[in-house]
């Protein structure tokens, strides 16, 4: 369903397009949080590596 | 439905988190730090991070792909109809394509980032909960959660193969003893809650075999469990710390058993043996794993033998 349908009220459109806004924060937040992980697993391995262990 | 009078609003992210079933994914979280912890070895503290990181997020694909399954019959009980799904929060496509997205990522990064062996492990846990539970014997036999309690008994031994990278006696006892735990842990639950099951015509033991079968097997298995659970230290595995733990755990676990499995209950009589053993049931995992982490401790500090 699109928000911008005519034959939603603003209320209703405002409700959507919040619903939306939340979900791309939280999503956003997971994948600069694994972005994150990605690097510090990488490091991690590279220390791991130099130092002998694996 | 006719879209110009009731609006559907994407899911809100709590669902999906939700969806994830967090109270479970707390010991499966706990039992799997608790592996990682006791294994001999070092890990490097990121990598053992992701490694529960990915345990848990695997198991939270797992919830989902149950509940994408279930939703069916968890709109029929009392204790699941307020689950994302069956109060129509979400549409089960979002849920499925949620649940195998976490599954397929928790166990990449599992392999990356703790090698292969211990992926395998984590997406043979999941096939199993999802599919050989959930799917298969879940509606078919009563013996549902003793074979489905293998799906909750992965976490430990996923930790302790992410640090060793290998599967010894030591990890498998692990999942054996959550193996065996499971069956009176649920049953207890069930005795109390099986109306709910037999609505919506879940074979579970109570329903099935009867009330008093149930009580009898209760019994057998926390029995049985007391032997199994002091096996790590009699082989050397572990050390006085964690035996002694185990053996008073275990004997609190028959005795409350004892009164579950010798009792016949009456008509709105409380239920309350079922409940304290439910109850203690899952204090008993906590402080088993808790003592598991603390004898390594005591042994790492060479405060016993």
């Amino acid at each position: 369903m699109n928000p911008n349908d005519d034959h939603l009220s603003p209320a209703e459109s405002e409700a959507y397009r919040a619903r939306q806004r939340a979900r791309s924060k939280v999503l956003g937040l997971i994948l600069g949080a694994l972005a994150v992980l990605f690097f510090a697993i990488t490091i991690a391995k590279m220390s791991v590596h130099a130092s002998g262990q694996m | 439905m006719d879209a110009a009078k009731t609006l559907t609003l994407p899911a809100d992210w709590r669902d999906f988190f939700a969806l994830t079933k967090p109270r479970v994914m707390t010991l499966v979280i706990f039992t799997g730090l608790c592996g990682l912890l006791a294994a001999p070895g070092d890990i490097h503290p990121v990598l053992g991070f992701t490694a529960i990181l990915c345990i848990a997020v695997g198991a939270g694909g797992a919830a989902a792909l149950n509940q994408w399954w279930e939703a069916d019959i968890d709109a029929g009980m009392k204790r699941t109809r307020e689950r994302p799904l069956p109060a129509g929060r979400m549409d089960r496509e979002s849920a499925r394509d949620f649940g195998f997205a976490l599954a397929g990522a928790s166990v990449m990064v599992m392999g990356l980032a703790n090698g292969w062996l211990a992926a395998a492990i984590l997406a043979v846990s999941i096939f199993y909960y999802a599919w050989i539970y959930t799917v298969w014997l879940k509606p078919r036999t009563p013996q549902n959660i003793v074979i489905g309690g293998g799906a909750g008994a992965f976490p430990p031994l996923i930790g302790w193969v992410a640090v060793t990278g290998h599967v010894t006696l030591m990890p498998v006892l692990l999942f054996l003893i959550i193996f065996f735990w499971t069956p009176p842990h649920f049953w207890a639950l069930a005795l109390f809650v099986q109306t709910d099951y037999a609505k919506v015509g879940i074979p579970m033991m109570p329903v099935v075999a009867g009330e008093k079968a149930t009580r009898r097997q209760i019994l057998a298995y926390a029995v049985f469990l007391l032997p199994l659970t002091l096996v790590p230290w009699f082989i050397g595995g572990t050390g006085l710390v964690y035996g002694l733990s185990a053996l008073v755990l275990g004997l609190v676990f028959v005795a409350l058993s004892v009164r579950v499995g010798l009792r016949t209950s009456v008509p709105d009589d409380g239920m309350k043996p079922e409940k304290r053993l439910f109850g203690y049931s899952v204090l008993y995992l906590f402080v088993l794993f808790a003592m598991l982490v603390a004898d390594r401790i005591a042994t790492v500090q060479g405060w016993q033998a």
